[in-house]
Protein backbone atom coordinates (compact mmCIF):
# COMPACT_ATOMS: atom_id res chain seq x y z
CA UNK A 1 0.00 0.00 0.00
CA UNK A 2 1.30 3.14 -1.04
CA UNK A 3 2.36 5.82 1.05
CA UNK A 4 3.59 9.66 1.35
CA UNK A 5 6.58 10.22 1.86
CA UNK A 6 8.42 14.42 2.09
CA UNK A 7 11.45 14.61 0.73
CA UNK A 8 12.59 18.02 1.59
CA UNK A 9 15.73 19.86 -0.25
CA UNK A 10 18.16 20.89 2.15
CA UNK A 11 21.32 23.31 1.43
CA UNK A 12 24.16 21.80 3.30
CA UNK A 13 24.87 24.48 6.20
CA UNK A 14 24.26 23.84 9.99
CA UNK A 15 21.02 24.61 11.33
CA UNK A 16 18.83 23.87 8.71
CA UNK A 17 17.74 20.37 9.73
CA UNK A 18 16.37 22.08 12.80
CA UNK A 19 14.59 24.67 10.82
CA UNK A 20 12.57 21.84 9.24
CA UNK A 21 11.76 19.90 12.94
CA UNK A 22 10.64 23.29 14.23
CA UNK A 23 8.62 23.82 11.59
CA UNK A 24 7.13 20.47 11.74
CA UNK A 25 7.17 20.50 15.79
CA UNK A 26 5.13 23.73 15.56
CA UNK A 27 2.35 22.62 13.43
CA UNK A 28 2.14 19.56 15.81
CA UNK A 29 3.41 16.75 13.09
CA UNK A 30 5.40 13.73 14.26
CA UNK A 31 8.04 12.57 12.51
CA UNK A 32 8.15 8.53 12.54
CA UNK A 33 10.57 7.97 9.93
CA UNK A 34 13.11 9.62 8.42
CA UNK A 35 16.76 9.45 5.98
CA UNK A 36 19.07 11.65 5.12
CA UNK A 37 20.62 11.84 0.81
CA UNK A 38 23.26 13.89 0.58
CA UNK A 39 26.02 14.88 -1.59
CA UNK A 40 28.78 17.31 -0.37
CA UNK A 41 27.19 20.37 -1.73
CA UNK A 42 23.24 19.55 -0.83
CA UNK A 43 21.04 17.14 0.81
CA UNK A 44 17.50 15.53 0.21
CA UNK A 45 15.42 14.94 3.35
CA UNK A 46 13.04 12.03 2.98
CA UNK A 47 10.77 11.83 5.77
CA UNK A 48 7.04 9.82 6.78
CA UNK A 49 4.86 12.27 8.98
CA UNK A 50 2.08 11.83 11.14
CA UNK A 51 0.13 13.88 8.29
CA UNK A 52 1.91 14.41 4.70
CA UNK A 53 -0.69 17.10 3.83
CA UNK A 54 -0.28 19.64 6.59
CA UNK A 55 3.54 19.21 6.88
CA UNK A 56 3.66 19.90 3.03
CA UNK A 57 1.55 23.05 3.64
CA UNK A 58 3.58 24.11 6.42
CA UNK A 59 6.86 23.64 4.89
CA UNK A 60 5.85 25.37 1.96
CA UNK A 61 4.81 28.17 3.51
CA UNK A 62 8.13 28.22 5.35
CA UNK A 63 9.44 28.34 1.74
CA UNK A 64 11.14 25.06 1.71
CA UNK A 65 11.39 23.14 -1.45
CA UNK A 66 9.48 20.27 -0.80
CA UNK A 67 7.84 17.75 -2.54
CA UNK A 68 5.55 14.50 -1.89
CA UNK A 69 6.84 10.89 -3.43
CA UNK A 70 5.19 7.70 -3.16
CA UNK A 71 6.57 5.07 -0.97
CA UNK A 72 5.89 1.39 0.19
CA UNK A 73 5.99 0.61 3.92
CA UNK A 74 6.62 -3.21 4.59
CA UNK A 75 7.16 -5.03 7.48
CA UNK A 76 9.73 -8.22 8.00
CA UNK A 77 11.07 -10.55 10.77
CA UNK A 78 13.97 -8.65 12.70
CA UNK A 79 16.22 -12.06 11.87
CA UNK A 80 19.33 -12.87 9.19
CA UNK A 81 18.24 -13.29 5.61
CA UNK A 82 14.79 -11.90 6.34
CA UNK A 83 15.62 -9.08 3.98
CA UNK A 84 17.54 -10.43 1.64
CA UNK A 85 14.50 -13.28 0.93
CA UNK A 86 11.87 -9.96 -0.02
CA UNK A 87 14.84 -8.33 -1.85
CA UNK A 88 15.21 -10.67 -4.11
CA UNK A 89 11.43 -11.50 -5.10
CA UNK A 90 11.78 -7.94 -6.38
CA UNK A 91 15.40 -8.53 -8.01
CA UNK A 92 13.87 -11.84 -9.89
CA UNK A 93 11.10 -9.43 -11.44
CA UNK A 94 13.78 -6.49 -12.71
CA UNK A 95 12.09 -4.18 -9.63
CA UNK A 96 14.91 -1.50 -9.06
CA UNK A 97 15.46 0.16 -5.68
CA UNK A 98 15.62 4.21 -5.84
CA UNK A 99 16.60 4.09 -2.11
CA UNK A 100 15.10 2.84 0.95
CA UNK A 101 15.40 3.10 4.81
CA UNK A 102 14.65 1.49 7.76
CA UNK A 103 14.67 0.74 11.27
CA UNK A 104 13.96 -2.68 13.42
CA UNK A 105 12.06 -2.74 16.79
CA UNK A 106 11.59 -5.72 18.56
CA UNK A 107 10.93 -8.20 16.74
CA UNK A 108 10.10 -6.75 13.48
CA UNK A 109 11.77 -4.50 11.07
CA UNK A 110 9.89 -1.55 9.74
CA UNK A 111 11.54 -0.82 6.27
CA UNK A 112 9.66 2.42 3.46
CA UNK A 113 11.04 1.31 -0.02
CA UNK A 114 10.92 3.83 -3.20
CA UNK A 115 11.08 1.18 -6.22
CA UNK A 116 11.27 2.04 -9.65
CA UNK A 117 8.30 0.68 -10.14
CA UNK A 118 5.73 1.14 -7.71
CA UNK A 119 2.81 -0.71 -8.75
CA UNK A 120 4.65 -3.68 -9.95
CA UNK A 121 6.41 -3.63 -6.87
CA UNK A 122 3.32 -3.42 -4.56
CA UNK A 123 1.82 -6.58 -6.46
CA UNK A 124 4.93 -8.90 -6.05
CA UNK A 125 4.86 -8.33 -2.35
CA UNK A 126 1.52 -8.77 -2.02
CA UNK A 127 2.11 -11.92 -3.86
CA UNK A 128 4.60 -13.26 -1.84
CA UNK A 129 3.04 -12.35 1.30
CA UNK A 130 5.20 -9.85 2.33
CA UNK A 131 3.54 -8.08 5.29
CA UNK A 132 2.83 -4.53 3.95
CA UNK A 133 1.90 -1.61 5.96
CA UNK A 134 -1.35 0.66 5.74
CA UNK A 135 -0.43 4.39 4.88
CA UNK A 136 -1.77 5.14 8.20
CA UNK A 137 0.20 2.86 10.32
CA UNK A 138 3.02 3.56 8.68
CA UNK A 139 2.50 7.87 9.60
CA UNK A 140 1.38 6.91 13.31
CA UNK A 141 4.61 4.46 13.72
CA UNK B 1 70.34 45.16 -20.37
CA UNK B 2 68.52 47.52 -22.46
CA UNK B 3 67.11 45.98 -25.64
CA UNK B 4 66.64 49.67 -27.87
CA UNK B 5 68.11 51.95 -25.74
CA UNK B 6 67.37 54.96 -27.89
CA UNK B 7 63.64 54.03 -27.63
CA UNK B 8 63.59 53.19 -24.19
CA UNK B 9 65.89 56.17 -22.78
CA UNK B 10 64.94 58.65 -25.18
CA UNK B 11 64.67 61.82 -23.50
CA UNK B 12 61.04 62.81 -23.05
CA UNK B 13 60.72 66.04 -25.15
CA UNK B 14 61.76 64.21 -28.45
CA UNK B 15 59.81 61.08 -27.21
CA UNK B 16 56.46 63.57 -27.36
CA UNK B 17 57.40 64.47 -30.93
CA UNK B 18 57.43 61.34 -32.36
CA UNK B 19 54.00 60.31 -30.55
CA UNK B 20 52.89 63.41 -31.96
CA UNK B 21 53.99 62.50 -35.81
CA UNK B 22 52.35 58.74 -35.12
CA UNK B 23 49.32 60.17 -34.03
CA UNK B 24 48.62 63.02 -36.85
CA UNK B 25 49.34 60.37 -38.79
CA UNK B 26 47.22 57.47 -37.26
CA UNK B 27 44.02 59.82 -37.18
CA UNK B 28 44.57 59.93 -40.97
CA UNK B 29 44.89 56.38 -41.53
CA UNK B 30 41.86 55.31 -39.81
CA UNK B 31 40.32 58.31 -41.06
CA UNK B 32 40.56 56.70 -44.88
CA UNK B 33 40.43 53.21 -43.53
CA UNK B 34 38.32 52.10 -40.92
CA UNK B 35 34.91 52.98 -41.67
CA UNK B 36 33.55 52.64 -37.82
CA UNK B 37 36.07 55.83 -37.16
CA UNK B 38 35.14 57.50 -40.27
CA UNK B 39 31.94 57.29 -39.07
CA UNK B 40 32.47 58.92 -35.55
CA UNK B 41 34.89 61.37 -36.75
CA UNK B 42 31.97 62.72 -38.93
CA UNK B 43 29.36 62.52 -35.73
CA UNK B 44 31.91 64.59 -33.86
CA UNK B 45 32.45 67.29 -37.00
CA UNK B 46 35.89 66.33 -36.54
CA UNK B 47 38.44 65.85 -39.40
CA UNK B 48 42.04 64.21 -39.42
CA UNK B 49 44.00 67.70 -39.65
CA UNK B 50 41.98 68.62 -36.55
CA UNK B 51 44.73 66.66 -34.78
CA UNK B 52 48.13 68.22 -34.95
CA UNK B 53 49.96 67.23 -32.15
CA UNK B 54 49.98 64.25 -29.11
CA UNK B 55 47.81 67.10 -27.06
CA UNK B 56 44.88 66.88 -29.43
CA UNK B 57 44.14 63.51 -28.35
CA UNK B 58 41.57 64.37 -26.06
CA UNK B 59 39.57 64.95 -29.40
CA UNK B 60 39.22 61.71 -30.67
CA UNK B 61 36.75 59.54 -30.24
CA UNK B 62 36.90 56.27 -27.15
CA UNK B 63 36.82 52.67 -28.17
CA UNK B 64 35.28 50.39 -26.22
CA UNK B 65 34.92 46.99 -25.69
CA UNK B 66 31.34 46.82 -26.82
CA UNK B 67 32.48 48.49 -29.96
CA UNK B 68 34.93 45.24 -30.36
CA UNK B 69 31.91 42.81 -30.12
CA UNK B 70 29.65 44.96 -31.92
CA UNK B 71 32.23 44.89 -35.27
CA UNK B 72 32.29 41.02 -34.52
CA UNK B 73 34.35 39.51 -36.66
CA UNK B 74 36.16 41.95 -39.14
CA UNK B 75 35.03 45.10 -38.80
CA UNK B 76 37.62 47.00 -37.17
CA UNK B 77 39.80 46.14 -39.53
CA UNK B 78 41.72 49.32 -41.24
CA UNK B 79 43.69 46.64 -44.10
CA UNK B 80 41.99 43.85 -47.09
CA UNK B 81 42.61 40.46 -45.19
CA UNK B 82 45.34 39.57 -47.78
CA UNK B 83 47.86 42.05 -45.18
CA UNK B 84 46.65 40.25 -42.12
CA UNK B 85 48.59 37.39 -40.93
CA UNK B 86 47.34 36.44 -37.66
CA UNK B 87 43.75 36.36 -35.54
CA UNK B 88 43.75 35.88 -31.93
CA UNK B 89 40.57 36.34 -30.03
CA UNK B 90 40.01 36.81 -25.89
CA UNK B 91 37.04 35.94 -24.45
CA UNK B 92 34.09 38.48 -24.87
CA UNK B 93 31.10 39.56 -22.55
CA UNK B 94 28.47 37.00 -24.13
CA UNK B 95 30.43 33.76 -25.67
CA UNK B 96 31.38 36.13 -28.67
CA UNK B 97 35.22 36.15 -28.45
CA UNK B 98 37.11 39.93 -29.43
CA UNK B 99 38.93 39.44 -32.04
CA UNK B 100 42.14 41.08 -33.08
CA UNK B 101 43.74 41.23 -36.33
CA UNK B 102 47.77 41.77 -36.98
CA UNK B 103 49.98 42.33 -40.27
CA UNK B 104 53.04 41.40 -40.81
CA UNK B 105 54.32 44.58 -39.27
CA UNK B 106 51.97 44.47 -36.29
CA UNK B 107 53.42 41.17 -35.27
CA UNK B 108 57.03 42.45 -35.77
CA UNK B 109 56.53 45.76 -33.61
CA UNK B 110 54.66 43.27 -30.85
CA UNK B 111 58.13 41.18 -31.22
CA UNK B 112 60.12 44.26 -30.69
CA UNK B 113 57.76 45.15 -27.36
CA UNK B 114 58.33 42.03 -26.20
CA UNK B 115 62.03 42.05 -26.57
CA UNK B 116 62.38 44.91 -24.40
CA UNK B 117 60.51 43.02 -22.06
CA UNK B 118 62.83 40.12 -22.12
CA UNK B 119 65.70 41.93 -22.82
CA UNK B 120 65.09 43.91 -18.98
CA UNK B 121 64.78 40.59 -17.20
CA UNK B 122 68.08 39.95 -17.92
CA UNK B 123 67.19 37.79 -21.27
CA UNK B 124 69.15 37.07 -24.26
CA UNK B 125 70.26 34.81 -27.18
CA UNK B 126 71.93 32.32 -24.54
CA UNK B 127 68.95 31.97 -22.92
CA UNK B 128 66.49 28.63 -23.40
CA UNK B 129 62.86 30.06 -22.70
CA UNK B 130 59.92 27.64 -21.90
CA UNK B 131 57.23 28.61 -23.10
CA UNK B 132 54.09 27.20 -21.07
CA UNK B 133 51.37 29.84 -21.56
CA UNK B 134 48.82 28.34 -24.05
CA UNK B 135 49.57 28.88 -27.59
CA UNK B 136 46.53 29.44 -29.20
CA UNK B 137 43.64 32.14 -29.74
CA UNK B 138 45.21 33.47 -26.36
CA UNK B 139 47.65 35.76 -27.42
CA UNK B 140 50.05 34.87 -24.60
CA UNK B 141 51.90 31.89 -25.87
CA UNK B 142 52.47 32.84 -29.33
CA UNK B 143 53.64 36.01 -28.34
CA UNK B 144 56.36 35.20 -25.62
CA UNK B 145 57.23 33.06 -28.61
CA UNK B 146 57.86 35.28 -30.93
CA UNK B 147 59.17 37.65 -28.87
CA UNK B 148 61.89 35.26 -27.41
CA UNK B 149 62.52 34.09 -31.00
CA UNK B 150 63.22 37.80 -31.68
CA UNK B 151 65.94 38.01 -29.13
CA UNK B 152 67.75 35.25 -30.44
CA UNK B 153 66.88 32.71 -27.51
CA UNK B 154 65.84 29.20 -27.74
CA UNK B 155 62.52 28.55 -27.68
CA UNK B 156 60.73 25.32 -25.87
CA UNK B 157 57.34 25.59 -27.52
CA UNK B 158 55.50 23.32 -24.84
CA UNK B 159 52.38 25.55 -24.19
CA UNK B 160 50.60 25.18 -20.55
CA UNK B 161 49.72 21.91 -19.05
CA UNK B 162 51.23 19.00 -18.26
CA UNK B 163 53.10 19.30 -15.52
CA UNK B 164 55.27 16.36 -15.51
CA UNK B 165 57.02 16.72 -18.97
CA UNK B 166 57.46 20.54 -17.69
CA UNK B 167 59.69 19.93 -15.00
CA UNK B 168 61.40 17.24 -16.81
CA UNK B 169 62.12 19.33 -19.87
CA UNK B 170 62.76 22.30 -17.74
CA UNK B 171 65.44 19.59 -16.16
CA UNK B 172 67.08 17.95 -19.14
CA UNK B 173 67.12 20.81 -21.68
CA UNK B 174 68.21 23.43 -18.83
CA UNK B 175 65.46 25.97 -19.36
CA UNK B 176 66.75 29.07 -17.85
CA UNK B 177 63.84 31.26 -18.40
CA UNK B 178 60.26 30.19 -17.60
CA UNK B 179 56.59 32.00 -18.87
CA UNK B 180 53.67 31.22 -17.71
CA UNK B 181 50.81 32.35 -15.72
CA UNK B 182 52.22 33.14 -12.18
CA UNK B 183 49.20 30.70 -10.66
CA UNK B 184 50.37 27.98 -13.36
CA UNK B 185 54.17 29.23 -11.71
CA UNK B 186 52.56 27.98 -8.35
CA UNK B 187 52.12 24.45 -9.58
CA UNK B 188 55.63 24.64 -10.88
CA UNK B 189 57.19 25.60 -8.11
CA UNK B 190 55.55 22.55 -5.63
CA UNK B 191 56.23 20.19 -8.43
CA UNK B 192 60.08 21.15 -9.18
CA UNK B 193 60.20 21.11 -4.85
CA UNK B 194 58.84 17.61 -5.22
CA UNK B 195 60.38 16.03 -8.20
CA UNK B 196 63.52 13.76 -8.27
CA UNK B 197 66.10 16.14 -9.08
CA UNK B 198 67.66 19.02 -6.72
CA UNK B 199 67.49 22.18 -7.82
CA UNK B 200 70.98 22.62 -8.15
CA UNK B 201 70.36 20.59 -11.65
CA UNK B 202 68.13 23.29 -12.70
CA UNK B 203 69.42 26.43 -14.91
CA UNK B 204 66.23 28.32 -14.26
CA UNK B 205 67.16 31.85 -13.13
CA UNK B 206 64.14 34.11 -14.31
CA UNK B 207 60.14 33.70 -14.45
CA UNK B 208 57.97 36.26 -16.92
CA UNK B 209 54.63 36.02 -15.62
CA UNK B 210 51.13 37.16 -16.43
CA UNK B 211 48.03 37.67 -17.89
CA UNK B 212 46.66 37.32 -14.48
CA UNK B 213 46.31 39.85 -11.84
CA UNK B 214 49.14 39.16 -9.07
CA UNK B 215 50.67 40.58 -6.01
CA UNK B 216 53.99 41.34 -4.23
CA UNK B 217 53.21 38.60 -1.78
CA UNK B 218 52.61 35.87 -4.82
CA UNK B 219 56.07 37.19 -5.64
CA UNK B 220 58.03 36.60 -3.00
CA UNK B 221 56.56 33.04 -2.74
CA UNK B 222 57.30 32.41 -6.36
CA UNK B 223 60.97 32.98 -6.08
CA UNK B 224 61.59 31.42 -3.02
CA UNK B 225 59.28 27.65 -4.51
CA UNK B 226 61.06 28.39 -7.92
CA UNK B 227 64.36 29.80 -7.00
CA UNK B 228 64.35 32.42 -9.12
CA UNK B 229 63.61 35.93 -9.89
CA UNK B 230 60.00 36.90 -10.78
CA UNK B 231 59.20 39.16 -13.48
CA UNK B 232 55.21 40.94 -14.61
CA UNK B 233 54.74 41.50 -17.64
CA UNK B 234 51.83 43.32 -18.78
CA UNK B 235 49.43 43.40 -21.73
CA UNK B 236 46.07 43.28 -23.20
CA UNK B 237 44.79 41.45 -26.00
CA UNK B 238 43.32 44.76 -28.13
CA UNK B 239 45.99 46.51 -27.90
CA UNK B 240 48.94 43.37 -28.39
CA UNK B 241 49.13 40.95 -26.32
CA UNK B 242 51.95 40.45 -23.69
CA UNK B 243 54.79 43.21 -24.02
CA UNK B 244 52.53 46.16 -23.67
CA UNK B 245 54.10 46.77 -20.74
CA UNK B 246 57.07 45.17 -18.92
CA UNK B 247 58.58 45.57 -15.13
CA UNK B 248 62.87 46.44 -15.40
CA UNK B 249 65.32 45.74 -12.55
CA UNK B 250 64.69 48.08 -10.71
CA UNK B 251 60.76 46.59 -10.75
CA UNK B 252 59.59 50.30 -9.78
CA UNK B 253 56.29 50.51 -11.93
CA UNK B 254 55.54 48.34 -15.08
CA UNK B 255 57.35 50.26 -17.93
CA UNK B 256 54.79 51.19 -20.98
CA UNK B 257 55.92 50.40 -24.58
CA UNK B 258 54.21 54.19 -25.06
CA UNK B 259 55.82 54.79 -28.55
CA UNK B 260 53.61 52.39 -29.94
CA UNK B 261 50.40 52.76 -27.55
CA UNK B 262 49.86 55.39 -25.98
CA UNK B 263 48.57 55.53 -22.38
CA UNK B 264 46.08 58.23 -20.89
CA UNK B 265 44.27 57.81 -17.51
CA UNK B 266 40.74 59.15 -17.39
CA UNK B 267 38.00 59.84 -15.04
CA UNK B 268 36.03 56.48 -15.47
CA UNK B 269 32.65 58.59 -15.53
CA UNK B 270 33.70 61.88 -17.16
CA UNK B 271 36.27 60.48 -19.58
CA UNK B 272 38.38 63.58 -18.93
CA UNK B 273 41.64 63.39 -18.78
CA UNK B 274 43.35 63.68 -15.11
CA UNK B 275 46.60 65.32 -13.77
CA UNK B 276 49.40 63.45 -14.03
CA UNK B 277 50.48 60.94 -11.27
CA UNK B 278 45.82 60.29 -10.48
CA UNK B 279 44.83 57.54 -10.05
CA UNK B 280 41.95 56.55 -12.73
CA UNK B 281 41.25 54.03 -15.57
CA UNK B 282 43.52 53.45 -18.25
CA UNK B 283 43.22 54.18 -22.08
CA UNK B 284 45.44 52.96 -25.35
CA UNK B 285 45.80 54.70 -27.90
CA UNK B 286 47.82 52.50 -31.17
CA UNK B 287 50.12 54.97 -32.20
CA UNK B 288 51.97 52.45 -35.17
CA UNK B 289 49.03 49.77 -35.84
CA UNK B 290 48.02 48.45 -39.08
CA UNK B 291 45.55 46.04 -38.91
CA UNK B 292 43.04 47.03 -36.01
CA UNK B 293 44.29 49.91 -35.00
CA UNK B 294 42.21 50.90 -31.63
CA UNK B 295 41.73 54.61 -30.94
CA UNK B 296 41.48 55.37 -26.74
CA UNK B 297 40.54 52.35 -26.50
CA UNK B 298 38.97 52.04 -22.35
CA UNK B 299 40.65 49.07 -20.98
CA UNK B 300 38.46 49.80 -17.43
CA UNK B 301 41.72 48.77 -15.72
CA UNK B 302 42.20 51.50 -12.63
CA UNK B 303 46.05 52.65 -12.31
CA UNK B 304 48.41 55.43 -12.12
CA UNK B 305 51.36 56.56 -14.49
CA UNK B 306 54.58 58.06 -13.64
CA UNK B 307 56.53 60.15 -15.78
CA UNK B 308 59.85 60.47 -13.83
CA UNK B 309 62.74 58.92 -15.11
CA UNK B 310 63.84 55.53 -13.78
CA UNK B 311 66.78 54.14 -11.92
CA UNK B 312 67.31 51.90 -14.54
CA UNK B 313 67.67 54.59 -16.86
CA UNK B 314 64.65 53.90 -19.07
CA UNK B 315 62.72 57.46 -19.67
CA UNK B 316 59.44 55.21 -20.38
CA UNK B 317 56.41 55.96 -18.55
CA UNK B 318 55.68 54.00 -15.56
CA UNK B 319 52.62 52.39 -14.52
CA UNK B 320 51.37 51.19 -10.89
CA UNK B 321 50.08 48.06 -10.62
CA UNK B 322 46.19 47.50 -11.62
CA UNK B 323 44.31 48.22 -8.44
CA UNK B 324 41.19 47.38 -9.79
CA UNK B 325 38.83 47.65 -12.11
CA UNK B 326 36.08 50.59 -12.68
CA UNK B 327 33.60 47.74 -14.69
CA UNK B 328 32.20 44.60 -13.03
CA UNK B 329 34.55 42.14 -15.10
CA UNK B 330 36.73 39.73 -13.26
CA UNK B 331 39.69 38.01 -14.28
CA UNK B 332 39.54 34.16 -12.89
CA UNK B 333 42.71 32.16 -13.63
CA UNK B 334 43.46 34.28 -16.69
CA UNK B 335 39.59 34.38 -18.07
CA UNK B 336 37.26 37.45 -18.08
CA UNK B 337 34.35 36.53 -16.55
CA UNK B 338 31.38 39.48 -16.85
CA UNK B 339 28.94 38.80 -14.23
CA UNK B 340 26.35 39.19 -16.97
CA UNK B 341 27.56 35.85 -18.97
CA UNK B 342 26.76 34.18 -16.14
CA UNK B 343 23.20 35.53 -15.79
CA UNK B 344 22.69 34.78 -19.55
CA UNK B 345 23.58 31.34 -18.96
CA UNK B 346 21.68 30.92 -16.32
CA UNK B 347 18.60 32.75 -17.99
CA UNK B 348 18.73 30.10 -20.64
CA UNK B 349 18.06 27.22 -18.10
CA UNK B 350 14.67 26.75 -16.95
CA UNK B 351 15.18 25.05 -13.88
CA UNK B 352 17.04 28.09 -12.21
CA UNK B 353 15.72 31.08 -10.75
CA UNK B 354 17.81 34.26 -12.12
CA UNK B 355 19.69 34.27 -8.84
CA UNK B 356 22.49 34.09 -8.21
CA UNK B 357 26.08 34.43 -6.25
CA UNK B 358 29.63 33.97 -7.16
CA UNK B 359 32.32 33.31 -4.60
CA UNK B 360 35.35 33.96 -6.05
CA UNK B 361 38.76 33.20 -3.68
CA UNK B 362 42.35 31.99 -3.75
CA UNK B 363 43.24 28.43 -2.20
CA UNK B 364 46.57 27.58 -2.71
CA UNK B 365 47.52 30.46 -4.66
CA UNK B 366 44.66 29.12 -7.44
CA UNK B 367 41.05 30.91 -8.56
CA UNK B 368 38.66 29.05 -7.06
CA UNK B 369 35.03 29.99 -8.23
CA UNK B 370 31.74 29.11 -6.65
CA UNK B 371 28.19 29.79 -8.31
CA UNK B 372 25.58 29.43 -5.89
CA UNK B 373 22.08 29.02 -7.66
CA UNK B 374 18.56 28.72 -6.89
CA UNK B 375 16.36 25.64 -8.44
CA UNK B 376 12.97 26.28 -9.23
CA UNK B 377 10.46 24.97 -7.25
CA UNK B 378 9.32 22.89 -9.81
CA UNK B 379 11.90 21.57 -10.57
CA UNK B 380 13.07 20.04 -7.44
CA UNK B 381 12.91 16.06 -7.48
CA UNK B 382 13.15 13.25 -4.86
CA UNK B 383 16.25 12.03 -7.19
CA UNK B 384 19.55 13.05 -5.64
CA UNK B 385 20.92 11.82 -9.63
CA UNK B 386 18.03 14.03 -11.28
CA UNK B 387 19.43 17.25 -8.40
CA UNK B 388 23.47 16.49 -9.85
CA UNK B 389 22.05 15.94 -13.24
CA UNK B 390 21.12 19.82 -13.17
CA UNK B 391 24.17 20.52 -11.05
CA UNK B 392 26.51 18.95 -13.87
CA UNK B 393 24.52 20.42 -16.82
CA UNK B 394 24.99 24.13 -15.57
CA UNK B 395 28.48 23.54 -15.08
CA UNK B 396 29.32 22.10 -18.50
CA UNK B 397 26.90 24.87 -20.04
CA UNK B 398 29.02 27.48 -18.21
CA UNK B 399 32.17 26.20 -19.02
CA UNK B 400 31.56 26.11 -23.07
CA UNK B 401 30.20 29.84 -22.53
CA UNK B 402 32.65 31.25 -20.76
CA UNK B 403 35.68 29.01 -20.97
CA UNK B 404 36.00 28.46 -17.59
CA UNK B 405 35.29 25.63 -14.56
CA UNK B 406 32.82 26.90 -11.94
CA UNK B 407 31.80 24.31 -9.22
CA UNK B 408 27.78 24.79 -8.96
CA UNK B 409 26.34 24.82 -5.74
CA UNK B 410 22.20 24.04 -5.95
CA UNK B 411 20.63 26.26 -3.09
CA UNK B 412 17.26 26.80 -1.59
CA UNK B 413 14.92 28.47 -3.66
CA UNK B 414 15.19 31.91 -1.84
CA UNK B 415 18.37 30.99 -0.50
CA UNK B 416 20.08 33.69 -2.09
CA UNK B 417 19.98 36.86 -0.77
CA UNK B 418 17.10 39.06 -2.54
CA UNK B 419 18.41 42.91 -2.46
CA UNK B 420 16.00 46.41 -3.24
CA UNK B 421 18.88 47.99 -5.11
CA UNK B 422 21.60 46.96 -6.87
CA UNK B 423 21.84 43.11 -6.56
CA UNK B 424 24.90 41.63 -4.77
CA UNK B 425 25.95 38.99 -7.43
CA UNK B 426 29.73 38.56 -6.76
CA UNK B 427 31.95 38.46 -3.65
CA UNK B 428 35.44 38.59 -4.14
CA UNK B 429 37.09 36.84 -1.27
CA UNK B 430 41.07 37.03 -3.37
CA UNK B 431 43.35 39.40 -1.18
CA UNK B 432 45.30 40.98 -4.38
Amino acid sequence: MKAKQLSIFLENKSGRLTEVTDVLGEAGVNLSAMSIADNSDFGILRCIVSDPEKAYQVLKEAHFAVKITDVIGFVCPNTSGSLAVVLRYLSQKGIFIEYMYSFANGDVAHVVIRPTDLDACERVLEEKKVELMAANDLYQL
Amino acid sequence: MIWNETVECMDREQLREIQSRRLVKMAEYVYYNTPFYRKKFQEMGLEPGDIKSIDDIVKLPFTNKLDLRDNYPFGLAAVPMSQIVRIHASSGTTGKPVVVLYTRKDLATWSEAISRAFTAYGAGKEDIFQVAYGYGLFTGGLGAHDGATNIGASVIPISSGNTQKQITLMHDFGTTILCCTPSYAMFLGEALGECEWPREEFKLKVGVFGAEPWTEKMRVKLEASLGIKAYDIYGLSEIAGPGVGYECECQHGTHLNEDYYYPEILDPNTGEPLPEGSFGELTFTHLTKEGMPLLRYRTHDLTALHYEKCACGRTLVRMDRILGRCDDMLIIRGVNVFPSQIEDVILKQKEFEPHFLLIVDRVNNTDTSELKVEVKEDYFTDDMSTMVGLQKKLEAELRSVIGLGFKVRLVEPKGIERSEGKAKRVIDKRQL
